[in-house]
Parts: C-alpha cells; sequence; structure tokens
C-alpha cells in the first residue's frame, strides 16, 4: 500500500474477485481436497471409502517402488543440476570475456527455453533411437550395446541429456547477467594485485556470483522435479522397469484411471510439502544475499 | 578483458562455438530429418544434408497427421495450442494487473489476507495437485474445452508480484497530479497505469506465451477428445513404443512446427524475452 491512493468502498474487491476467485477454485480446494483424500482409502469400484489417518503415508514409506522413485529423482536432479549449471557457468564466462559484446553468442545460446520440454526429448530419442538414431548408430560402432528401450542406465542417461540440453539456456542467461553485473574495477584492482585469471574467478567473480548460482540451484531443482515430466513421459513412460519413474511421475502413473487415489494424493501431498520447503529456502537466502 | 592474451580469448571462442553446436544440433538434424522419405528415416540413411523431400513431410503433418497411428492434423492441433497459450497469457496478465492494482492502491479490509492468499500460490505447481484439480474441472464440465486448458493456469502469484512490484516505482505525484484533475481510481488505471506498464505486459506476455504453448501434463489428463490435442501432447500420440509403427517423417515435421512459434518468439522479441525472464523470476 502506498501514501497515496483511493478510498472506494467496492472496487477492490471487484478487482480483486477474479483473481481470488481462480485461486480458491484451482489451488486452495484441490490442494485442500488432495490433503483430505491422502487420509481416505477407497475401494476398487468407488463405492465406500473408509477414513485410515495416516495408513496411505504408511503404506507408501513401505513401498519399495515409492522409495525406488525417490532415488531416481535424486540422481536424475542432481545430475541434471550439476551438468546444465556447470556447462551453463562455463559458457556464460567466456561469453562474458568477449570484448566485442557477447550478443551473438547469447542469441545463438538462449532460444533452446523456448522448446517444451516434451519436445526436447523427442528429439534427442531421434537421435538416441536404437535402430535408426544417429547417435545410437555412432555408439554402437564404438561398440557400446546402446538400447534405452531395455537398458535402465541407458535410459536415465537419454533423459538426463535432453534435461540437461533444454535447461542450459536459462541458466546460461542468468549466469552472464550475474557476470556483467560484477564491477569491472574488482576485477582490474584484482589482476593489479598480480592475481591470475584462475585465481580472480576463485576469489573474486565466483563469491559474487554465489546469489545467482544459488537461486538457479532452486530453480533447477524444482525444474526437474516438476517440468521433466514431457521429457519423461515422452522418453521412457518411467521404463524400462521404473529404472525413469521419477515422484511426479509416479504420481500421474497411481492415479491413472481412478486407480490409487488416496496414494496418490499422500504422494501429491508430500511433493507439496519439498516445493514449499524449497521456497522457504530460497527466501530465506535471497534475505541473506549469499556473498561472503 | 584486463589483460590481453590472444590464446585464451580463442579458447573461449572455441568453447562457446562447441556450446552453440551441441545446443543447435538436435534441432537441426530434427529440420534435415524432416525433409527425407520416410524409408530412409527407417533405416537410418538420412545423413547431415537437407533430403529430397522439402515439404512433403510437412504437407502430411499439418493436414493429415501420422497415419500407422491415427492422429490430428497439425493445423488443428497448433490452433489449439495457440488458443491455449493466448488464453492463459492475456488471461493472466488481465487478472493480475488489476489484483495488484486494488492491492497497491487501495486501503481495504483484508488487504494482506487477499495478498498472502495469492502469493502463497507460488509455491504449488499444477502438478502437486493434479487429480483434485483435475476433478474440479470435470465437476465444472470444462474436459475438452479450451475454458479447462486455460482457466486453472491462469491463476498465478508471479504476474501480481510483478505488476505490484511496477506500482511501487510509479511516483506519488502522477496519482496526486490526476486526482487534482479530477480523475477517479478508474479513470487512472486507464490513462496512467496501463500505458505505463505496456512493457512489462509485453515482456509477461512473451514469457506466458512460451509457458502456455508448451504445456504437456494438464492437456495430455484433460483433453480425451483427439481434436482437442494441443500439438506438444499430439507429437507424444504420435510415438509408438514398438518402433516400427511410429512415423518418424511425420514426428520430425510436427516438432518442428510445434517449436517455431516460442522460437520465433524468443528470438524477434530477444529485448522483452530476456526481461520478461529476469523479472517474473525474483
Amino acid at each position: 500500500m502506498r501514501k497515496v491512493g483511493f478510498n472506494n468502498k467496492l472496487l477492490p474487491y471487484l478487482l480483486i474477485a477474479p483473481q481470488i476467485a481462480i485461486t480458491a477454485i484451482f489451488f486452495y480446494w484441490p490442494a485442500s481436497q488432495a490433503v483430505w483424500q491422502s487420509f481416505l482409502i477407497q475401494d476398487a469400484f468407488g463405492t465406500r471409502t473408509e477414513f485410515v489417518w495416516f495408513e496411505n503415508y504408511e503404506v507408501l514409506f513401505k513401498d519399495p517402488t515409492y522409495f525406488n522413485a525417490f532415488i531416481v529423482t535424486v540422481v536424475f536432479s542432481t545430475a541434471v543440476a550439476a551438468l546444465s549449471l556447470g556447462i551453463a557457468l562455463l559458457l556464460a564466462v567466456q561469453a562474458d570475456k568477449q570484448i566485442h559484446g557477447s550478443g551473438p553468442y547469447k542469441t545463438l545460446l538462449m532460444w533452446p527455453y523456448a522448446v517444451a520440454p516434451a519436445v526436447a526429448g523427442v528429439l534427442w530419442l531421434f537421435l538416441f533411437q536404437p535402430s535408426l538414431g544417429v547417435l545410437a548408430k555412432l555408439l554402437r560402432s564404438m561398440g557400446v550395446d546402446w538400447n534405452p528401450l531395455l537398458n535402465g542406465n541407458h535410459a536415465m542417461i537419454l533423459v538426463i541429456i535432453a534435461a540437461t540440453w533444454k535447461q542450459i539456456s536459462y541458466n546460461f542467461l542468468f549466469f552472464l547477467a550475474g557476470l556483467q553485473s560484477i564491477p569491472k574495477s574488482l576485477i582490474e584492482a584484482a589482476a593489479i594485485d598480480g592475481a591470475s585469471p584462475m585465481r580472480r574467478f576463485w576469489t573474486v567473480i565466483f563469491p559474487l556470483l554465489s546469489p545467482t548460482a544459488f537461486f538457479l540451484l532452486v530453480v533447477n531443482v524444482v525444474y526437474v522435479f516438476f517440468d521433466t515430466f514431457g521429457i519423461i513421459d515422452a522418453v521412457t513412460h518411467g521404463g524400462p522397469a521404473k529404472a525413469t519413474e521419477t515422484l511426479v511421475f509416479k504420481v500421474f502413473q497411481d492415479g491413472r484411471l481412478g486407480g490409487d487415489l488416496g496414494g496418490s494424493a499422500a504422494q501429491s501431498v508430500i511433493l507439496m510439502f519439498m516445493v514449499i520447503a524449497l521456497t522457504a529456502i530460497q527466501f530465506k537466502y535471497i534475505e541473506r544475499k549469499v556473498h561472503y | 578483458m584486463v589483460e590481453r592474451r590472444p590464446f585464451s580469448n580463442l579458447l573461449a571462442h572455441l568453447i562457446l562455438w562447441a556450446g552453440i553446436i551441441v545446443v543447435v544440433f538436435p534441432v537441426y538434424y530434427t529440420l534435415i530429418a524432416s525433409t527425407h522419405n520416410p524409408r530412409d528415416i527407417f533405416n537410418g540413411e538420412i545423413g547431415f544434408l537437407p533430403g529430397g523431400v522439402p515439404t512433403e513431410n510437412y504437407k502430411a503433418a499439418l493436414f493429415a497427421g501420422a497415419k500407422q497411428v491415427k492422429t490430428t492434423p497439425a493445423t488443428v492441433m497448433m490452433l489449439n495450442s495457440l488458443a491455449m497459450a493466448l488464453m492463459i497469457a492475456v488471461g493472466k496478465i488481465a487478472i493480475s494487473i488489476i489484483s495488484a492494482y486494488a492491492v497497491v492502491y487501495f486501503n481495504f479490509f483484508g488487504r494482506m489476507f487477499a495478498f498472502w492468499t495469492i502469493f502463497v500460490t507460488l509455491m504449488l505447481p499444477v502438478e502437486v495437485r493434479i487429480y483434485p484439480t483435475y476433478k474440479v474441472v470435470a465437476d465444472l464440465g470444462l474436459l475438452n474445452s479450451y475454458w479447462g486448458l486455460s482457466v486453472p493456469l491462469i491463476a498465478s502469484a508471479t504476474a501480481t508480484l510483478l505488476f505490484r512490484q511496477f506500482f511501487m516505482t510509479i511516483p506519488d505525484e502522477l496519482v496526486e497530479a490526476s486526482k487534482i484533475d479530477g480523475a477517479g481510481p478508474m479513470r487512472f488505471f486507464w490513462d496512467t497505469v496501463v500505458p505505463l506498464s505496456r512493457t512489462n505486459m509485453a515482456a509477461l506476455f512473451v514469457i506466458l506465451f512460451i509457458y502456455g504453448w508448451n504445456q504437456y501434463l494438464w492437456p495430455l489428463l484433460i483433453t480425451t477428445d483427439a481434436t482437442m490435442d494441443t500439438i506438444i501432447v499430439g507429437i507424444r500420440r504420435q510415438i509408438v513404443t514398438s518402433d516400427a509403427n511410429t512415423d518418424w517423417h511425420i514426428v520430425m515435421a510436427t516438432a518442428v512446427l510445434a517449436m517455431l512459434p516460442p522460437v520465433a518468439v524468443v528470438v524477434f522479441m530477444q529485448r522483452l524475452f530476456v526481461k520478461g525472464l529476469v523479472e517474473t523470476e525474483k
């Protein structure tokens, strides 16, 4: 609220009503339904429901396939975040060095942001398709028995590549903006003191870049958790043998066709808490402005 | 940079070009593949140069769809995607600009409560409440409709926060001046706030258009009628697990068509895109 405003009684409510209505109907109501359903068990025909407290959660925590999905998600998100942040940082540092500006490089590197995750998945699937993909053939000629349709590790590598490829441009843009906001005088001062480019990077540039890096880390984890659903569904369907079944994909599979709604709801609730925790961590660190 | 290092600079260019090749290659190859005939693609004999059928696959994809698994023609799917993306972008901008205006320029009972109600949704992507939301949309009879595709996705905190932040930077003198001129709140909104917000709206539009066009899980779930498929979902339907049944030449052409609009938006509206991206993520 600002000091100078208007004094209407009804108007502000009318202005805010559409947003609140849509938020209530499509956010709060479904979210509370998810919490409620996670305490219920429904029989196979949907005729009888029983309130069971935390039984759905207990079942979930004992379920080896849920544990598997958790591990898959951890491996997948660690790999994608590490690779896409690392590659993007390397490229951004090189682009920032360019005396004649980073403009053209920026244009050439940023557009994959606009490619839908599912489409990114299809492009890589085609390249690595065992019988007709050009990269699959290359691998075979090198003696690798490449088959993501049968080999779980290969499938995982394939989705990691597709998810990383899609995310590099986003991280690159933010790293470049972060680098360009570092005052050149700081770097020059370090150079006059005799610091080598490597040393300047690690002692001056990298610490100043840490808020950007931290922000990106959280955004990337959220991206891998949710947005990569399209990649997984298009490329592997969570297979082979659940080797690429992430937490979000499992929520989708388990609740599909009115299957295990209670279990699916319990999984949704757990995911919700994970997102809230991630967001809270992010706010805490943004407040502290992570540099040293 | 600080010192002259021709070798290090050469290395920088090499690394950047390597990065560009990796980024461009999958799309280039898709483009190439989309101009080859189905037999060559199936045998994996397409090489790295354009093929002999520059338009045939596109014609088939646009007007007929895949054959072995029956799918919707891409023209229909692109129109669906366009409708969904536009409704999400315009709807989101419209409801957020007025709610931000209410929160910033009026003092009313429940103002902070309303603000937090909106703000908390920042943390809840549609994926975490997917089936209950599906049920709401089904109960409202909105399955297989443009409303069902777009309305549940138009409420979000990011756009409201962005407008709120921007409104805080509009000088108080402008409000006072227009009050002295006898303008009411809606007059001030249309004559001052909206014109000043034009760049922000455009930047947001670019981001939201891409967001809407690229939606996957939501349309996959709520459309069962194939004529309502968006193009992103449609590509997925063209791929069959038993590979012999996948019309890859159609898939490749459809993939190019699916990438074209959002990529064009990013490339041609680069400045707005970067602005929108950086500001919506704060």
